[in-house]
């Protein structure tokens, strides 16, 4: 006897649900786009505004307070300090100090006096705006027109509203990952942009696969309603859906739990994105080929 | 595809060992010298985010190299012009790359004159607009725009080329230097321990001058402001060794550089006899040899500053004409401070200055935490998937973890072939790639399953299942190639270092998931007796 986790022959009525799961995506979708709004954009890494950001390792326990209290008058005066890991903490500003003696009489001589040598400086990363700017534009730019790449492959491959389907689909995923990110303040770096490459590709994949089923049926039986067509679909896939997404989940789970603090934000960002991505691909992709077929079906009865 | 097992299990064979073949520097780093040699060089690098280092954004100021360049044309076009009896006044450069000047003959025959002059001497200058004055003429003048963007272009590739030496001489293993778009330079010190040092060697334009101070003109006076015409105010910095205090000391110099550090064929480091400090000995090519014997010849008795950057160095007074090419810096230097200037004075000056974009620099110890917990978390994650692939489909399952490491290991491999370097964006995708892969292989399973359930024969329920499976596996794969082909044309860095991993392992994903997995499948079924498919 070979392991389960879905029946096969099992028929949940998913197309039923999908009005409570838009209204659902919506709400989420304005939450995530209020939120990056009432933060006043996104909290975004020195890679993107540009900035210097510093790590130091303490030998002994400190606080932030006793951090803040030793950079005080000092020109990291109102930089943020996070604690990072055990003893570890990064410092962040919007300035960038190319030059190691700006540094050194505002962070090095400061700490010194109030912690002895007991710490080590274990990273530096000075961006310029113009830089930071420059990756903004140019990450954006060849974001969107990978989009439509795969808007325009899928197009050929399939038809076009499966290609809106699945786009709207990750478009969906990519606006909550960064709503997400912004009400949990958490900032904006190279990694999560690096998870949201990820969750890309993982949506669109689980996408297809959903999509290609409602494809291979539509041609098996023609006469069928769409509706009851997607709904055997999601169900004849549900099995792989499920095992796929939630082995790809406990990995990204173990990267969570031992990866550190280097990529707790990335592994994170990753979890949300999995849960969505594949929630995205049945409730969000199959509504909207849905939707078009009963446009296309309305409007060939007010021909008639 | 290929029908013959033989020859599918032969493809699958050469391409592992292809992919070991490149791995094995990664892992092994020290193989014995008979081996090495018929062994792959190439290793994984790995990023900087991963593996501890500086990283380097350098602006060059090309606008600058071309303004220096027409400070120095408007010199010269002083002495044409004056060969060739046109009558001008007020010469020099103006804002930005151009020059200015009157022209004081009757209008139309100063600027033929001009214009002949430029045809034939200068054919990279154009007139850029000539305005009637007051007994002449007002013209600016400015480089061609198609040889302003030639002469950008190459001092971009002077640089690099500089840069390069500099760094080759400076002895870091494994730099990455590599330029980015117009007039950036991206430099990757991997493993690097004084990085203040490495940026001074890096970003210092070391443009080496010997100027004579001007001793007929009052010091003071020029201070005050009234500097004479054709001097400039330098300054330098003046150790007492007793206290080993510096102070600044400031000379009055003749504008015009006699000899430039161009001149130089070698520089290396000595120690002075007296006080163990370290001197920079300079030695110039013949050309400068005989300059330089010439310039001290004609200024016995007056003193010749060595101006490095606009600091004067030293501003020894010329004793004798000295012959030979020979001439020393001396100042205050440490060792590492004289050993630097050796390098950047040997590698040549910077046709330009450079601005740092981007400067990251990463310990050690972060990076090596961070590739610890990184590979622990990563070993975790896979070794939880395989158990659960041999639970959830026995012996299928246990297919599948083969091709997933197989699938690891091909990616790998083809980095390292490749010389690409892996970062963290780079792991996201490698992290994409084999949730695809794996997804893939539980595709065609859930479809075999399928078709056993309809009551198929083992080998026409395999048959069927990889055939449906096959085109829904293109189509995801192609997809995100399709995308990720966009990312490396349209995307910098981090952006391309997670496309290209992707590429690779979608590729390799099609080779593992579906060819490889087939070819296990078709070998076990055609060969032994199976009532019943462990999937």
């Amino acid at each position: 006897m070979s392991m389960e986790l879905i029946k096969p022959g099992i028929h949940l009525d998913f197309v039923g649900k999908m009005k409570y799961a838009i209204t659902f995506s919506i709400i989420l979708t304005i939450i995530a786009i209020a939120s990056v709004i009432f933060h006043g954009g996104l909290n975004l890494g020195i890679d993107f505004a540009g900035g210097s950001i510093i790590q130091i390792k303490f030998q002994k326990d400190v606080s932030a307070d006793q951090i803040r209290t030793a950079l005080k008058s000092t020109k990291l005066e109102n930089s943020t300090i996070q604690q990072f890991g055990e003893k570890e903490f990064l410092i962040r500003t919007h300035e960038s100090f190319s030059d190691q003696k700006i540094l050194a009489t505002n962070l090095e001589q400061p700490l010194t006096t109030a912690f002895n040598k007991d710490y080590e400086i274990r990273r530096v990363e000075v961006v310029g705006s113009k830089v930071g700017m420059d990756f903004q534009r140019k990450a954006l730019f060849a974001v969107v027109l990978s989009w439509i790449a795969m808007l325009i492959y899928i197009t050929w491959r399939f038809e076009f509203r499966y290609a809106l389907g699945g786009i709207i689909a990750l478009v969906h995923d990519v606006l909550i990952i960064t709503g997400t990110v912004s009400i949990l303040n958490i900032e904006f770096t190279l990694s999560i942009l690096a998870a949201l490459f990820f969750i890309i590709g993982f949506s669109i994949n689980d996408t297809i696969v959903v999509l290609d089923r409602v494809r291979e049926n539509v041609k098996l039986n023609p006469k069928q309603k769409l509706g009851d067509i997607i709904n055997m679909s999601v169900n004849q896939t549900l099995s792989r859906t499920i095992l796929t997404s939630l082995t790809v989940f406990l990995t990204v789970l173990a990267l969570y739990i031992f990866g550190g603090a280097v990529i707790h934000d990335f592994a994170f960002s990753l979890l949300v994105g999995v849960v969505f991505g594949t929630y995205s691909s049945v409730f969000i992709s199959c509504p909207i080929v849905l939707l078009f077929e009963n446009l296309q079906i309305s409007k060939m009865k007010r021909k008639k | 595809m290929f029908k013959s097992l033989k020859i599918r299990v032969a493809i699958t064979l050469i391409v592992c060992l292809g992919a070991l073949y490149f791995l094995i520097p990664t892992f092994i780093s020290n193989i014995p010298s008979p081996w090495n040699q018929y062994l792959a060089k190439e290793k994984i690098h790995l990023g900087l985010d991963l593996q501890g280092g500086m990283h380097l954004v350098l602006e060059i100021d090309t606008d600058k190299a071309l303004e220096a360049m027409m400070e120095r044309t408007s010199n010269d076009l002083k002495e044409s012009l004056m060969d060739n009896k046109v009558r001008f006044s007020n010469l020099g450069k103006a804002k930005g790359a151009t020059i200015s000047l009157e022209l004081t003959d009757s209008a139309s025959a100063g600027k033929t004159a001009l214009e002949k002059v430029l045809s034939d001497k200068y054919p990279d200058l154009e007139i850029a607009s000539t305005n009637p004055r007051e007994g002449g003429e007002l013209v600016t003048l400015k480089i061609k725009d198609k040889r302003a963007i030639d002469l950008k272009k190459l001092t971009v590739e002077h640089s690099l080329e500089t840069i390069r030496t500099r760094v080759d001489q400076f002895g870091i293993a494994e730099p990455e230097i590599i330029p980015e778009g117009e007039n950036r330079i991206i430099i990757q010190l991997p493993g690097i321990k004084d990085p203040e040092r490495a940026k001074k060697l890096i970003g210092e334009t070391a443009l080496l001058e010997f100027k004579i101070v001007d001793e007929e003109n009052s010091l003071d006076e020029a201070l005050r402001g009234n500097i004479p015409e054709g001097d400039i105010i330098a300054y330098g910095m003046k150790g007492d060794i007793a206290t080993g205090q510096r102070s600044q000391v400031s000379y009055l110099l003749k504008n015009k550089s006699l000899l430039t550090g161009a001149s130089l064929e070698t520089a290396k480091v000595q120690i002075a006899d007296r006080f163990g400090d370290p001197t920079v000995s300079l030695k110039f090519n013949s050309q400068g040899s005989i300059d330089f014997e010439r310039i001290t010849g004609e200024n016995v008795r007056k003193r010749l500053a060595i101006v490095l950057d606009g600091v004067v160095h030293s501003a020894p007074v010329i004793q004798d004409r000295i012959s030979g090419g020979q001439a020393q810096i001396t100042g205050t230097f440490t060792m590492d401070e004289a050993r630097d200037l050796a390098i950047v004075l040997r590698a040549g000056a910077l046709p330009a200055p450079v601005n740092i974009l981007e400067e990251r620099t990463v310990g050690p110890s972060l990076g090596s935490d961070s590739i610890r917990q990184g590979i622990i978390a990563t070993l975790i994650g896979t070794l939880f998937f395989i158990i659960f692939m041999i639970i959830y489909y026995r012996f299928a399952g246990s297919v599948a973890d083969v091709a997933l490491i197989i699938n690891i290991v091909l990616v790998l491999g083809v980095l390292a072939a490749f010389r690409a370097t892996l970062t963290l964006p780079g792991i996201a995708g490698l992290l994409l790639t084999v949730g695809v892969a794996v997804d893939a292989n539980i595709l065609i399973f859930e479809r075999i399953r399928e078709e056993l359930r309809t009551g198929k024969t083992i080998r026409l329920s395999l048959e069927t299942g990889y055939n449906r499976a096959f085109m829904t596996i293109i189509d995801t794969h192609i997809t995100g190639i399709v995308a990720a082909v966009f990312l490396i044309m349209f995307g910098t860095g981090p952006i391309k270092g997670f496309a290209v991993t992707t590429i690779i392992g979608l590729l390799a994903s099609l080779f593992t998931a579906v060819f490889f997995t087939r070819v296990i499948f078709d070998y076990v079924v055609w060969n032994f007796n199976i009532k019943k498919l462990s999937i």
